[in-house]
């Protein structure tokens, strides 16, 4: 559709919004193609914010599993996130990475078994005394919308506690938004789509989740 | 090895719906019997349902607790930063990334990205990917028996102008048959990948051409159960993109949820 002239002269003056248009299921194929350098979303190295090798290099990973139990091989996730000073990244270069240049922007594909891998740093506090948190955003096949969520680092106790986000959940909940530290450094987050661990997902101002009130 | 030690990792198309626990023999008429039923219910909706169970994967892969509502804050009230250092000018352009000539119908689709306010999104990343002329896509998984095109790969990317304009020149798709119910085809879609200036209007959909016969038909469109809000997937026919003894032209406005952010004075400004 066309967004005419009288729509848009009504939004810019603040008398009616823009309706969104809709989403849609990433579907089946957005991510392998043999034969072929670079094609569709996945692209080389998007899942490595900085290069695994880096002495603060964390591993972040996961499993995506579906109502069942059952791991998803056919989801894609990308995260957000502040560097480890928590200040916000704004440079360009995530499709081509150089090595050097942190983006705080990825995305990675679940491989056969729906497990997920990103090299990343652990993100700062954004303010002094805010929990440090990734933002996790999940596309699947079978999967009608995007769903975001939070990742926050299990360590500072007392700014998760004062979190305005995680306070608001009861415990059980609240325990599916933070990550699990191992004995490695990685970070560990499991995504369940549905089912008694069902992940906490977000929505934000501005979006609708019919029946979903 | 007999037919039924079948390789679970040999996937062909004629065992793949076997392999898909999703995937389902029932007919046409009970899919729109158990559309109907839902739209019948539903009034005003702007999104898909995650919940729709015409289209069988959803079954198992919807969240069933409430969405959280939850304000952004900090990170989530920007997006990251995309340019020209990482698309080039010419991945805008479908039909020259082969040999040759790809086959099929040569469009143009052009539009805006927009948010909520009518600010223009700027420089912002925008993919696509779909299905050649003959409904095939270049993915170990498609093995729907139509040709493959050498010159076609069906992937673009583009950064958005200062006015929030996208462009791409590539080849009609053709509709294709999946394992959702018997004699399922989904219309022609070209799959779009969408940033905004806030990481919470991250979105992707699928653009679609007018008139499409199978709409009606298909469960991902009538997962928007309001023809207003499903009408908005649509892109229109234009003349003024096509070109003379080249190619046919649509045009598709797309709009993000409204930005959360404080915008200074001067940021809305319509170029």
């Amino acid at each position: 559709m066309r967004i005419d002239q009288n729509q848009l002269d009504a939004a810019r003056s603040g008398d009616e919004r823009l309706v969104p248009t809709p989403g849609q299921t990433i579907g089946p194929f957005f991510g392998y193609a043999d034969g072929y350098d670079q094609v569709h979303l996945p692209f080389r190295d998007g899942n490595h914010l900085v290069n695994p090798a880096r002495p603060d290099a964390v591993r972040l990973t996961g499993t995506v599993y579906d109502g069942n139990g059952d791991p998803i091989p056919d989801a894609m996730l990308e995260i957000w996130q502040a560097d480890a000073e928590g200040q916000i990244p704004q440079e360009t270069g995530s499709l081509v990475r150089d090595g050097w240049t942190f983006t705080g922007w990825g995305r990675a594909t679940v491989d056969n078994v729906g497990t997920y891998t990103f090299s990343t740093v652990n993100p700062g506090p954004t303010e002094e005394g805010k929990a440090p948190f990734i933002h996790l955003v999940v596309f699947a096949r079978g999967l009608l919308n995007k769903l975001h969520t939070r990742i926050y680092l299990p360590e500072d106790t007392a700014a998760l506690e004062k979190d305005a986000l995680l306070s608001s959940l009861d415990a059980d909940r609240r325990s599916t938004l933070i990550a699990e530290r191992r004995a490695d450094g990685s970070l560990l987050f499991d995504v369940h789509l549905q089912g008694e661990k069902e992940t906490v997902f977000l929505q934000f101002p501005g979006i609708e989740y019919p029946d979903h009130a | 090895m007999s037919q039924d030690q079948h390789d679970p990792a040999e996937e062909s198309f004629s065992n793949s719906h076997v392999l898909d626990p999703a995937a389902t023999q029932d007919s046409q008429e009970t899919i729109n019997a158990e559309m109907q039923d839902i739209h019948d219910a539903a009034s005003g909706e702007t999104q898909p349902r995650v919940n729709f169970p015409p289209y069988r994967s959803s079954l198992y892969r919807h969240p069933t607790k409430s969405m959280h509502h939850a304000d952004p804050e900090t990170i989530e009230l920007w997006s990251p930063a995309f340019g020209n250092r990482d698309v080039h000018t010419l991945e805008s352009d479908l039909t020259i990334q082969g040999q040759g000539e790809p086959l099929g119908e040569r469009i143009v689709v052009r539009g805006k990205i927009l948010d909520g306010d009518g600010r223009p999104v700027r420089n912002q990343l925008v993919e696509i990917w779909q299905a050649n002329a003959s409904g095939r896509y270049v993915h170990k998984r498609d093995q729907h028996p139509a040709p493959l095109d050498p010159n076609f790969t069906g992937v673009g990317r583009t950064i958005t102008g200062d006015d929030g304009s996208y462009e791409f020149t590539t080849i009609k798709p053709a509709p294709y048959p999946w394992k959702n119910h018997h004699n399922a085809w989904r219309p022609a879609h070209i799959h779009f990948s969408l940033f905004g200036t806030d990481f919470t209007q991250r979105m992707i959909t699928q653009m679609y051409f007018p008139g499409d016969p199978l709409f009606s038909l298909d469960p991902i469109y009538q997962s928007i159960t309001d023809q207003k809000a499903r009408d908005r997937l649509v892109a229109t026919y234009d003349h003024n993109v096509s070109t003379h003894e080249w190619n046919t032209g649509y045009y598709w406005d797309i709009v993000l949820s409204g930005s959360n952010r404080t915008w200074m004075e001067g940021d809305t400004d319509a170029h």
